[in-house]
């Protein structure tokens, strides 16, 4: 009886979080420098992602995009009632795409396409006030598609394709807010698992109703990535049949939720382009995040999470300064899908509203640099994790409080190639 | 095109410099205030509840979060002050080596025996290593001495090594002692603190209590020096002691904090154990009424007629046992000792029984049978099975703090708390009454953001493993109730702790 008590005191294992909002909107640097608008948008191959029905009205025979950004993000915390404070100290995020298309006839255009829109890398100092949330998180899914642009007239086309994803996870934190071994290390358990596999897929279809005025939707499907015996490592775990944490696997399943985006775009006095883009992601897919612990001893962790589904809204503008230069500029505000109550410090993400800008360069016919960057605003946020007893009763850790303020600056740089 | 990549370059290196920034934030040196108390050079007086000793023994963990330690690091956060220096043990086992030889157990753990069922035992996972002859370099600020009593902290001699032989030494204070005849108050005093805070008396009365009573009340004796480890202290040699210890103090220090004695009944120590913990059949209650039952309604009504004992005390030494949990027996010193008379006309008792029923009784729910006696009851003397330890055969005096021991401890808690209040309200001082606290501990507890924090022994949070120290909470606990004191008293505004960061008790099997 009283080795049960000890085990439910020990037993509030492994929130594995990954992250309120995980979705790392970075796939195309001229898409980004306007607000990573592109549903409605014919430009180059970063159709690929945003609206492939699109590849087929490209001109050029093939096309390729590729680009990268650094994500310089750090979040602040801080408890004024008993004046804590920490900041994290994040590695550089570095989201890629990759794409190209080839046209194999007037009606049929191909294409690869290889991207990053799930992803978190945050580090808490080790044993902060949050620590039994999340010490360090890295979170990684690369999507590989193969897509198809089919024109069914000169107004409209569909495409899409299948989506296999390669996903990785590593994440620490401690056991609880003050299980320590004997001399006063915290107690903390290491989740990893890595080259986990999914499938998924992609729709969408482009609607040019005048030679100015375009339409766009895009669907991209829910894909469950299924970690099945990844590492589980206990450090610091006090020497006594209380405390029954040893190495073992685990098995999870993390949503990289679907997301739909409709859009439209309307060119101006030839020079000018605007788009808008609507998104809508599916996040109510993540409602908690559990952890099956191999080892019978070891209780399975239940990590409430509630997510919400969450709108963003995008506005781009274009403008062909000249020959060479094409200038963008954006915003877009982001609505969090994390529910008050449910504010995990493993990506504490409140609304943020996006500013973009960015230019692409041509260097010849064929090959253009294309640059962007994004800073991301985020409002101070009195939050707080303390999931409700009604939702999830087996919930049993004291909620944590703070404030919380989130800055993102992303620069980003790309190419383009027409050929 | 080159000014393009140039603007790139400037708008990336923009970018890296930005930073989040609260509006308020709160590791800035504004964000509190220290008021009109200046924290910059904090002194803790005290004893082993200063120190931080927990679980029967002193570890770097438990000193780390002593109270006067957690008050630190508060203070920190509304002004600098100079680093907060601890007597660090040499490791987290515990115990003392003397020449290296162990002179004091390590720690307790909580562990786990075949069936399951925990319980502290001591900590055998790593050879102690602080060697007592390895005297550190000062000053330190938390002056804490576990063992010592009130007048032991202006008692010269008191950290000389030589001294550990006749007792009138603390090992731990030679360990940090300036030198060997400096007393802990001329320790504190040459660091010109302008802060301290100072709780000491509890083991002017704790000794007398955990010893089961076997000491003395030495109230009325005004000489310290002839006074026994388990004695109890003369309120007025407290008092004296302790006024001058807050005048020399408070006289050049901004502030400071005073912290009364809590009642030690209140303490697991003595609440853990029932007091009825006996439990009997019907059977076997049945046998024992039979062989008491002479002694109840022959023995107890001959001694009242021959006038050798009253009827009340008869009364109160009437044994009786029931199917179910029993109150277990004692010899009772202060009952009148029959063990001559009823060896006499008309009883003629043989000898053995005559000292059984000498100072016999029966407890009542107000007798207290401290922790380490725990083991020792029910067990049974020279295997034989007829004689159990606390049922036929009585606890001894250690076994048991009688309610009448209680009131003399009692007496003597009130008479230091009045000194401490008085002391406190005189020179303008925080006042902490710790005693409400702790039976505040023990009496429904004190709420935190991860449930309460009770007296109850092992998982309500607030006492480490003995039973009469603090955990890492507990301390937590303390620091608050003198952080809002202090913000009270001196208007200042510190921050608290959250006592859900702190630790409880704990859990290993490194045991014997």
């Amino acid at each position: 009886m009283k080795k049960l008590l000890f085990l439910g005191l020990f037993g509030l294992m492994a929130a594995v979080t990954y992250a309120g909002g995980y979705r790392v909107s970075l796939q195309g640097q001229r898409s980004l420098a306007m607000g990573h608008t592109g549903v409605a948008v014919v430009n180059n191959a970063e159709l690929a992602f945003f609206n492939p029905a699109g590849l087929v009205y490209l001109e050029n025979k093939i096309n390729v995009a590729a680009g990268a950004s650094a994500v310089f993000s750090n979040v602040k915390y801080q408890n004024s009632e008993f004046g804590l404070s920490s900041e994290t100290d994040s590695p550089v995020g570095t989201p890629f795409y990759v794409y190209g298309s080839y046209r194999v006839n007037d009606w049929l255009s191909l294409g690869l396409a290889a991207y990053t829109p799930y992803g978190s890398s945050v580090e808490w100092p080790t044993d902060w006030a949050g620590s039994h949330l999340v010490n360090n998180i890295d979170l990684q899914a690369i999507y590989i598609q193969a897509l198809a642009s089919v024109k069914i007239s000169d107004k409209i086309s569909v495409g899409g394709g299948p989506i296999y994803v390669n996903g990785s996870v590593n994440f620490n934190r401690n056991l609880n807010r003050t299980l320590t071994d004997i001399d006063g290390n915290r107690s903390n358990v290491t989740v990893d698992a890595s080259g986990v596999s999914a499938f998924g897929w992609s729709a969408s279809a482009m609607y040019n109703a005048t030679e100015d005025l375009r339409f766009g939707v895009n669907y991209r499907s829910e894909i469950i990535v299924e970690a099945e015996d990844g590492d589980a490592t206990f450090e610091n775990i006090p020497n006594s049949p209380l405390t029954p944490f040893q190495d073992t696997n685990f098995d999870a399943s993390l949503p990289m939720p679907a997301e739909l985006s409709v859009g439209v775009s309307y060119k101006l006095l030839d020079k000018w382009l605007l788009a808008f883009d609507y998104n809508m992601t599916y996040w109510d897919a993540y409602k908690s995040l559990d952890l099956d612990f191999a080892n019978p001893q070891i209780p399975d962790s239940k990590n409430p999470r509630n997510y919400k589904n969450s709108s963003t809204y995008r506005f781009g503008m274009q403008y062909l300064a000249n020959e060479t230069i094409t200038l963008r500029v954006g915003y877009y505000f982001d609505e969090s899908p994390v529910q008050s109550g449910y504010f995990a410090p493993e990506t504490p993400r409140n609304d943020a509203h996006g500013f973009t800008g960015g230019l692409s360069v041509n260097i010849n016919d064929r090959f253009s640099i294309d640059a962007a960057f994004l800073y991301n605003r985020y409002e101070e946020v009195d939050e707080s994790y303390a999931p409700n007893p009604g939702d999830f009763p087996n919930y049993e850790g004291a909620p944590f409080k703070g404030t919380y303020k989130t800055s993102a600056f992303i620069p980003g740089l790309g190419v383009t190639y027409k050929l | 095109m080159k000014n393009y990549f140039k603007y790139i370059a400037i708008m990336a290196l923009g970018i890296v410099s930005c930073e989040p920034e609260f509006d308020n934030p709160v590791d800035e040196k504004d964000a509190y205030t220290n008021g009109e108390a200046d924290f910059s050079r904090y002194v803790a007086l005290g004893n082993s509840l200063t120190a931080g000793y927990a679980d029967n023994a002193l570890y770097i963990t438990g000193q780390e979060n002593a109270y006067p330690n957690i008050l630190a690091q508060q203070f920190e956060k509304t002004q600098d002050i100079e680093e907060f220096t601890i007597p660090f043990m040499s490791d987290n086992a515990g115990g003392l080596l003397l020449a290296g030889n162990q002179i004091t157990q390590n720690r307790l753990v909580l562990a786990v025996d075949a069936n399951g069922d925990p319980s502290p035992r001591v900590y055998t996972g790593m050879q102690p290593t602080t060697e007592v002859g390895n005297v550190l370099q000062g000053p330190f600020s938390n002056l804490g001495v576990p063992g010592a009593k009130s007048y032991h902290l202006g008692f010269s001699g008191y950290g000389n090594v030589q001294n550990l032989a006749t007792q009138s030494a603390n090992p731990y204070f030679v360990r940090f002692a300036s030198s060997p005849e400096a007393t802990v108050l001329e320790d504190a005093l040459a660091q010109n603190p302008t802060f301290f805070s100072l709780w000491i008396g509890n083991n002017d009365v704790l000794g007398y209590a955990t010893s089961g009573g076997t000491g003395v009340d030495q109230t009325n004796n005004t000489d310290p020096t002839t006074y026994g480890e388990n004695d109890i202290t003369d309120p007025n040699v407290f008092g004296s002691l302790y006024s001058q210890m807050v005048q020399s103090l408070a006289t050049n220090a901004s502030g400071g904090v005073l912290i009364n004695i809590p009642d030690v009944a209140s303490v697991p120590f003595f609440t853990t154990v029932p007091i009825n913990a006996i439990p009997l059949d019907a059977a076997t209650a049945g046998a024992l009424n039979q062989q008491f039952s002479a002694y109840n309604t022959q023995v107890l009504p001959g001694l009242v007629q021959a006038g050798f004992i009253t009827a009340e005390e008869a009364q109160a030494r009437q044994i009786n046992f029931a199917e179910g949990q029993n109150y277990v027996t004692l010899q009772d010193e202060s009952l009148t000792d029959i063990s001559q008379v009823v060896q006499g006309q008309p009883f003629n008792l043989d000898p053995q029984t005559a000292a059984l029923l000498s100072q016999l009784r029966q407890a009542t729910p107000t007798d207290l049978i401290p922790l380490t006696s725990a083991g020792f009851l029910g067990t049974i003397v020279g295997d034989n099975p007829n004689m159990v330890n606390g049922v036929s055969v009585p606890l001894g005096d250690q076994h048991v703090l009688t309610n009448a021991e209680q009131s003399l401890i009692r007496n003597a808690t009130q008479k230091y708390n009045q000194i401490i209040a008085g002391l406190a309200q005189a020179n303008g001082l925080a006042f902490i009454d710790a005693n409400a606290m702790l039976n505040q501990l023990a009496n429904g507890g004190i709420p935190y953001d991860g449930g309460t924090i009770t007296s109850t022994f092992a998982t309500g949070g607030a006492f480490s493993l003995d039973g009469i120290h603090l955990t890492p909470r507990g301390n937590a606990v303390i620091a608050n109730e003198i952080i809002s004191t202090i913000n009270e008293t001196y208007n200042a505004d510190i921050p608290k702790v959250n006592p859900g960061s702190y630790a409880t008790v704990t859990a290993s099997n490194e045991v014997q």
